[in-house]
């Protein structure tokens, strides 16, 4: 049967099992934004592409499946960018679709014409222009799988008007088979056993993982690893809940504001296990002081690009790591590391981690309370910056995909959105995005999309009337030189009172300004089921975040102390 | 060092936009690239000489793997092969040194495929030293123009 290009765009939608799409539709996308009228697939309607770019990685990150999101040509596609720049630096799997000017009109600077797929190259992991639409139901085939396989990432679908009304037979093929695209899964048996050997007989191991072991769902295959071999597991940004909290073995965060026995486990280990994770400069620090020791560095990734980009693997093993984690487990022998783990121990004892807890309301303590409140079983998402940080040292995400994260490119206004799109995922769970006053207007439009979809979302913002990360630098190397960091001084009222915006919005807005009001405000919110809340914490506006390894240092040259 | 590694791509439109995409976001500098039809026609070969050590190298053959247009990359420092490279040279000629340019382009075995009254032009192939000795015995002429191919390569046997 002949079917339009709007209409195999919805077949083609629906064999690949999508529910939801978000976006704004446009001049030349109105024939597919016809066919979805009546398609059935859940359409959320943002207030900007960005945002409905974060909402699809947002739902990625929290489901595991592919998020969806939609855009007309020119200024449409453009204002995904930074979208699928946020989500290719992270590997989530996007496919995103754009209306394109008609075929003839290609090249001719059309009204709300763009080089779509010229502009999106470098920041998806491919992406198609369709010129004819035979190629059409093929390529939608093509792009969940490059994107969803191998080292997941966005892929960009750009579809001119003219090829959305065009007709042809739709066809859907059983496997997608590309000859130019073939990502390896199963690791090398040769390469395992070399890493199991030497596992077996290191003595001061460590296991520093990435979001790379979230992808792979291979949290329970790490956990049975690190028990079996006795190796204590340091975790990145994007790792955060792929290893339990609580478990002896876990140091926390690596890098730049990880823990200080973290690091300096990294700088003491004989063995680096790397899994999932790249060796960036926020984990290394300064490359050439990078682990000293380690006699041996084992690298399992499944994009080979990663492996000895910047830290030469001398055990390269490129597969999924979920296949070669569960080949490991049954490869090395049950041992304990009593004497690593005590020298680790002592590092906890000599530098314990934590803040300065008097009666201000400091920013950690927020975090602290939602951890306590909610135990680790909500979904938390955060924007980029201090309260990042503090999120991650304090919020102790109890499973995978429970800390969702801009960690590679750092988009600051991600975590509303992704917050938005990670409840359309997980309807039954709390998730909270925690935010600050710099980073929540910067996508702070969406709270139209929040409340009209009755999105129940607490947003959490720490209100330090500043660019906090940068106001904190120029504190610290530049001389407290604070430029264009303040984003209304002392004596001015707050501006915006995100109260009265979230009322305006038909939000629900709650501010604390003293530490004892912050466990009520918290509880408050939690009982809000119909519509986003806002929390508007304000904070001490000269916290720091710390520990911190000062860019250009190695790991162990951290400075700690309580902040 | 430099180094030839030739990629099997699929011949479609975007797919060299992708590589140099690729070289200028990873500050990897091209010192030739050709492109062309192979014996399948919807498959292309394109040849690249970069400068690098092998650990620059050995990432730009996994980058280049690792887009999806890129069917297999080989490299050719470790395999031999055979290297090709073409030049036309337009060499400044008169009356009085016709004879000796002619003279040199013979030895070298390269084609005159154009004579004016004042230039002459000349088709040389072969590998880069080869070429780029002819082209230091014609300078001192003076050389007017000059147009490369770039270097294709193809492994033996």
């Amino acid at each position: 049967m002949q079917k339009t290009g709007s209409e195999i765009f919805i077949e083609s939608l629906k064999k690949e099992n999508v529910e939801i799409m978000f976006g704004i539709p446009g001049g030349q996308i109105l024939p597919i934004f016809d066919a979805i009228y009546d398609s059935g697939i859940k359409f959320i309607l943002t207030r900007h592409e960005q945002g409905a770019a974060h909402m699809a990685d947002g739902y990625a990150r929290s489901t595991g499946k592919v998020g969806v999101c939609v855009a007309t040509s020119g200024p449409g596609a453009a204002n995904l960018v930074t979208g699928l720049a946020t989500a290719y630096m992270d590997s989530i799997p996007i496919v995103a679709f754009t209306g394109q000017v008609p075929t003839h009109l290609i090249g001719n600077d059309a009204f709300q014409e763009a080089d779509t797929t010229g502009i999106t190259r470098p920041v998806t992991k491919h992406n198609f222009l369709v010129k004819d639409v035979k190629d059409l139901a093929e390529t939608i085939q093509q792009a969940f799988y490059i994107a969803s396989s191998g080292r997941p990432g966005p892929v960009l679908i750009d579809i001119p008007a003219d090829v959305q009304r065009a007709s042809t037979e739709f066809a859907w093929k059983e496997k997608v088979e590309i000859r130019s695209y073939k990502p390896t899964f199963k690791g090398h048996p040769f390469q395992i056993k070399k890493l199991a050997d030497a596992i077996n007989t290191a003595e001061r191991p460590v296991l520093y993982v990435g979001g790379g072991v979230i992808i792979s769902n291979a949290s329970a295959e790490l956990l049975e690893l690190a028990e079996k071999s006795g190796i204590p597991v340091t975790t990145t940004l994007m790792a955060m809940g792929a290893f339990p909290p609580d478990n002896e073995l876990n140091l926390g965060m690596l890098g730049m504001h990880g823990m200080y026995w973290a690091n300096h486990a990294m700088q003491n280990a004989d063995l680096i296990i790397a899994v999932g994770s790249r060796f960036d400069d926020r984990c290394t620090g300064r490359l050439s002081g990078f682990a000293p020791k380690a006699k041996i560095i084992a690298h399992v990734d499944i994009d080979p690009t990663s492996i000895s980009k910047n830290v030469v693997a001398h055990i390269p093993l490129v597969g999924d790591a979920k296949s070669i984690l569960t080949e490991l487990v049954k490869q090395v022998n049950k041992k304990k590391h009593s004497e690593w783990l005590k020298q680790i121990n002592q590092w906890k004892k000599e530098k314990p981690f934590g803040y300065k807890d008097d009666s201000k309301l400091r920013p950690q303590f927020v975090i602290e309370k939602i951890t306590e409140l909610t135990g680790g079983d909500a979904i938390v998402t955060t924007e980029v910056g201090q309260h990042q940080m503090w999120a991650a040292q304090f919020y102790k995400a109890k499973h995978p995909r429970y800390f969702i994260s801009s960690g590679g490119l750092g988009t600051m206004g991600y975590g509303f959105p992704a917050a938005i799109g990670a409840k359309f995922g997980n309807p039954k769970k709390i998730v909270i995005d925690i935010s600050g006053d710099g980073s929540f207007q910067m996508n702070v439009q969406e709270l139209a999309t929040a409340v009209i979809n009755k999105v129940n979302i607490i947003v959490c913002i720490l209100n330090n009337a500043h660019l906090g990360m940068v106001r904190q630098w120029q504190e610290m190397f530049y001389k407290h030189r604070y430029s264009a960091v303040e984003l209304f001084t002392h004596s001015e009222k707050p501006v915006p009172d995100f109260v009265k915006l979230a009322q305006a919005y038909g939000a629900e807005g709650y501010r604390a300004t003293k530490k004892d009001q912050v466990i009520a405000t918290l509880e408050k919110a939690l009982k809000v089921k119909d519509k986003p809340v806002i929390l508007d914490f304000i904070v001490e506006q000269e916290e720091n975040v710390l520990p911190m390894v000062p860019a250009g240092a190695a790991l162990h040259e951290i400075i700690t102390g309580l902040a | 060092m430099k180094h030839t590694l030739s990629a099997l791509v699929e011949n479609k439109s975007g797919v060299l936009a992708r590589i140099s995409t690729l070289f200028a976001a990873r500050g990897y500098n091209i010192d030739s690239l050709t492109v062309g039809e192979t014996e399948d026609p919807s498959v292309s070969r394109m040849t690249i000489t970069v400068r690098g050590d092998s650990k620059i190298l050995e990432q730009i053959e996994k980058q280049l793997n690792k887009l999806v247009d890129i069917i297999k990359v080989f490299e050719y420092s470790e395999t031999k092969h055979i290297e090709r490279d073409m030049a036309l040279i337009k060499v400044q000629a008169n009356k009085t040194n016709r004879s000796e340019i002619l003279q040199i382009v013979d030895i070298f075995r390269a084609d005159i495929i154009d004579v004016c009254h004042e230039t002459l032009m000349v088709e040389i192939t072969g590998d880069e030293e080869k070429i780029q000795a002819l082209i230091d015995m014609l300078k001192p002429f003076g050389i007017k123009e000059m147009v490369r191919t770039g270097i294709v390569a193809m492994a033996r046997g």
